[in-house]
């Protein structure tokens, strides 16, 4: 892995985050922009939460079982024990264990 | 203080064990991708941000752009901005603690100091967080050195954190407006562009968007 590439992607990543966690206490004198960014920093997550979940679920095909179907049921654990218990750490772990078992040993 | 210590530990506890083992998860996959170390490190120091970090890696090992890379960093933390326009006032008269303060402020940190007035408890609560995270990053590249584990399948984690933070989202909001044109907008734009060069066309519908359908009444909840 090139390690400037890499140097650089985590600058960038850092600077940003950076950026975006004192945008207001630098300009929060602007009352328009400021309208404008309450406006997207409330309505942007629930919408970059879905984009990223599709993201990450891009590499599903239906040329064999194994490319789609742990995922598939990895998703599904995933979201209902977080609808039923709201315990993020808990559906996190329960749906990655289901997931790597199910590529390690069943569609192996 | 030593109260203010006291009581910050114990109130992030629940925040330790998400941080140690979701840091973990982030030192393990970042070493099974091959990246170093001193990367991982360097990562959890300074950009501090979960979802991001383990984006990043499925970013730079894909040889994503640099302009992708920074308008992914973008839109994930664009929240960030809302935690700074809640806390703007509290962390306004914090001294020197001022930008650690702001710098340190993530999900979790913010759902603590939130309810607070004190400044050495935001201090000592993003403190403790920060570290939490870093430990937990350095015990997952450590421990993933030490024993070979089969990481097969490890990097669902990222997806089931993006669902379930996508779900409380969609529970705790009134309005699924925005949530619904992420989730089709970026499928339609996969389905046209193809799994390699769908993100940015994606990005800049949602935003483009969620600005021309604005609600006048979103305004000024």
């Amino acid at each position: 892995m090139n390690n400037t590439y890499v140097l650089i992607g985590i600058l960038t990543m850092s600077l940003i985050t950076i950026f975006l966690r004192f945008i207001p206490f630098i300009f929060l004198s602007n009352k328009k922009e400021y309208k404008t960014l309450n406006y997207l920093s409330k309505v942007l997550p629930s919408a970059i939460m879905g984009m990223l979940v599709i993201y990450c679920l891009k590499d599903i095909n239906f040329e064999s079982t194994r490319n789609f179907v742990p995922a598939l049921i990895a998703t599904l654990v995933t979201a209902t024990s977080y609808l039923y218990k709201r315990n993020t750490l808990l559906s996190i772990i329960s749906g990655t264990m289901t997931y790597m078992t199910l590529l390690q040993f069943v569609f192996n | 203080m030593k109260d203010t210590f006291k009581k910050g530990f114990i109130d992030t506890l629940p925040v330790m064990t998400g941080y140690l083992v979701l840091g973990a998860g982030f030192g393990i996959l970042m070493s099974t991708n091959g990246f170093s170390f001193i990367h991982s490190l360097l990562m959890s120091v300074f950009i501090y941000a979960g979802s991001l970090q383990y984006l990043g890696i499925t970013l730079l090992s894909s040889g994503a752009s640099i302009i992708s890379i920074a308008l992914s960093s973008f839109l994930v933390n664009a929240r960030h901005i809302l935690y700074g326009v809640s806390m703007f006032s509290k962390y306004k008269n914090t001294g020197k603690m001022k930008p650690y303060l702001i710098y340190a402020l993530t999900d979790e940190t913010y759902s603590l100091v939130s309810s607070s007035n004190n400044k050495d408890y935001f201090f000592i609560v993003s403190l403790l967080d920060h570290i939490y995270w870093i430990l937990g990053t350095i015990f997952g590249s450590l421990i993933s050195n030490i024993i070979s584990i089969n990481t097969e399948g490890l990097d669902f984690v990222l997806t089931a954190l993006f669902i379930v933070i996508f779900i409380e989202q969609w529970l705790t909001s009134k309005d699924n407006f925005s949530a619904i044109t992420g989730l089709v907008l970026t499928t339609l734009c996969l389905i046209i562009f193809g799994k390699n060069n769908f993100l940015i066309p994606s990005m800049i519908l949602i935003v483009s968007s969620l600005l021309l359908f604005r609600k006048k009444g979103n305004d000024n909840e």
